[in-house]
């Protein structure tokens, strides 16, 4: 696990990530036409729309998945060309799916530490597991995620503990610009309320970055600070979450309808 | 963790049962003698599990490994009548055996053949290629002196081969990077290749295991026996090594597999076997019972997990 790194750029309110003028083609269909976006340390912004508004797209290019065919990309205010997820990934990028993120037949502290082990010294270099439990227990109690036994099989969690396992995981590996890809997508209300109170209290941290892709405009107005809405791959609006409603949000996007069906 | 809610737990019983039922019904089942038979029996198939395990973890199998078992000890004898010395031999054996592995390995992973099809290939391809440089006949096993006692003579030696591992090969899927790779590898190959695992070096580590385990076991075979026939090993041992996975708890399915188990398993198939044949079942119904109660042991254990299952954590 990378040792903590002096954060002199992620400081609240500053400039954390800013897309401008985005235009990513696939063949002769445009799945972006110019999008822009900012969030910055200790803000969240939701990115709302229906499926094919370019709402994946637009994520994929923020991880380094995808390359735009048009338009900049600033990091922490410096222009950066997001060629790899890796790359992304060193600046702090990192995107948590909900289920693709994890493997269930390895334990909840194996997980957080895939791929970044600890080891003990010697010529065998054998699993630390007595440290990584306890790293485990200390990154999920720093963000406040109540998990009694870190020895749990992960396919043994709810859909919401598996979440915040990812999230912590994506925090505790020094993420500071979190793109979360429909975290309450398919959660009763119990756990799609533990899963915001988590991020409430990673926005209170100040340092980090959020970017939630989500369906449900109520939702998504009750936990971001900004949102904006995408229709088939622009940006149509764009609102202080406090000064709109799902009913506005609601009726742009009947008003859009209506002129497809030519009404 | 609850010793009783280990996943071996469930075999280890079945071990037990068919022990006491074979102690009870057939004379002389707890003697030296035939605690010796016995451990033959299980040597084999237990330390070809140990490769097929890590495969099966990984989403893999090798049809192949019982060709290379057979394959190993023509080589060492080559190698031996070309003037190395017997360790050397085996060495050269064993190197042969890696690149069988290896090259299972980049076929599957690199052109995207299923390993099941690979390694059927592989199997007739080295049936062939041991038929060829043995002419069809036995090789002696080379005489070294008291390295043939170590390496299989002495009674027990073969079983303590296994048993010795089946600790490297725990250690390596429980306590290495390895192994915990190799488990991330088959129960969720985009969130382990998203992570930076290179899943292709796990599967074709994991292949190269298998045959090298493989070949090591063939040679033991040999000198435990004395000589070796071509036609030895074969789908039979290979079959055994794979049923002792998975009756050890190994799911087929990948991202889960105990090497533990694994040994469990090849000793309740060596008790079956061996239990069997002390009571004098007839010859003709000597397969039918043994694949019954394969079937019945299978049915015990996956009722065993799910009830285990069910338990509140």
């Amino acid at each position: 696990m990378t040792s903590p790194k002096p954060h002199t750029h992620h400081t609240h309110g500053s400039e954390a990530l800013r897309a401008d003028g985005i235009v990513k083609r696939f063949g002769s269909v445009e799945a972006l036409s110019g999008v822009g976006m900012h969030v910055s340390f200790g803000e969240m912004l939701g990115i709302l729309g229906d499926n094919g508004a370019g709402k994946s797209t637009l994520l994929k290019i923020l991880t380094g998945f995808h390359q735009p065919d048009a338009g900049t990309i600033h990091v922490n205010g410096q222009q950066q060309t997001l060629n790899s997820v890796d790359r992304a990934r060193s600046l702090g990028i990192e995107c948590v799916y909900q289920d693709l993120a994890l493997v269930n037949g390895l334990s909840i502290y194996h997980n957080m530490f895939l791929n970044r082990e600890l080891v003990r010294s010697g010529p065998f270099r054998l699993l630390n597991h007595r440290a990584m439990r306890q790293r485990a227990m200390d990154a999920l109690a720093d963000i406040g995620v109540n998990i009694p036994n870190v020895d749990q099989e992960v396919g043994r969690l709810s859909g919401g503990q598996r979440q915040a396992i990812a999230v912590a995981r994506a925090v505790h590996s020094d993420a500071r610009i979190l793109l979360l890809d429909e975290p309450l997508a398919a959660m009763g209300a119990r756990e799609a309320g533990q899963i915001i109170s988590l991020i409430e209290r990673l926005k209170a941290r100040g340092d980090i970055a959020i970017v939630m892709i989500a369906h449900n405009y109520a939702q998504t107005l009750e936990v971001c600070d900004r949102v904006m809405l995408m229709q088939h791959g622009t940006v149509t609006y764009e609102s202080h979450a406090a000064e709109t409603s799902p009913a506005e949000l609601l009726e742009i996007v009947r008003r859009e309808y209506r002129e497809m069906r030519g009404g | 963790m609850d010793l009783a809610l280990r996943p071996e737990a469930s075999v280890v019983l079945v071990a037990l049962v068919l022990v006491v039922y074979f102690e009870m019904t057939a004379n002389n089942f707890l003697t030296d003698a035939n605690l010796q038979t016995l451990s033959q029996f299980v040597a084999a198939p237990v330390i070809l599990a140990c490769g097929e395990i890590m495969l099966l973890i990984c989403r893999e199998i090798d049809l192949s490994v019982g060709q290379v078992f057979a394959l190993a000890p023509f080589v060492m004898e080559k190698a031996y009548n070309a003037g190395l010395p017997v360790v050397g031999a085996i060495v050269a054996a064993l190197i042969v055996c890696a690149l069988v592995g290896l090259v299972i390995g980049l076929i599957t992973v690199h052109l995207n053949v299923p390993s099941f099809i690979t390694t059927l290939g592989m199997f007739f391809l080295i049936t062939g290629i041991t038929l060829t440089i043995s002419r069809g006949f036995p090789a002696d096993t080379p005489n070294a002196g008291v390295l043939n006692n170590i390496l299989g003579g002495w009674g027990y030696a073969e079983f303590l081969w296994a048993l010795g591992l089946v600790a490297v090969m725990h250690t390596v899927l429980r306590h290495t990077r390895w192994g915990l790779h190799t488990i991330a590898t088959g129960g969720n190959a985009i969130a382990a290749a998203e992570a930076g695992i290179n899943i292709d070096r796990i599967k074709i580590g994991n292949f190269i295991i298998t045959s090298t385990l493989g070949g090591f076991c063939g040679i033991l075979e040999a000198f435990r026996i004395g000589s070796t026939d071509p036609l030895a090993g074969g789908s039979n041992i290979m079959f055994l090594g794979v049923a002792s996975g998975v009756i050890g708890g190994t799911a087929i399915a990948g991202g889960t597999g105990t090497i533990i188990g694994g040994l469990v398993g090849g000793i309740v198939l060596g008790i079956l076997q061996d239990g069997f044949t002390l009571q004098g079942i007839n010859a003709f119904m000597f397969d039918t019972i043994i694949g019954g109660a394969i079937l019945l042991a299978m049915i015990a254990n996956i009722q065993m997990a799910r009830w285990r299952g069910m338990r509140p954590q």
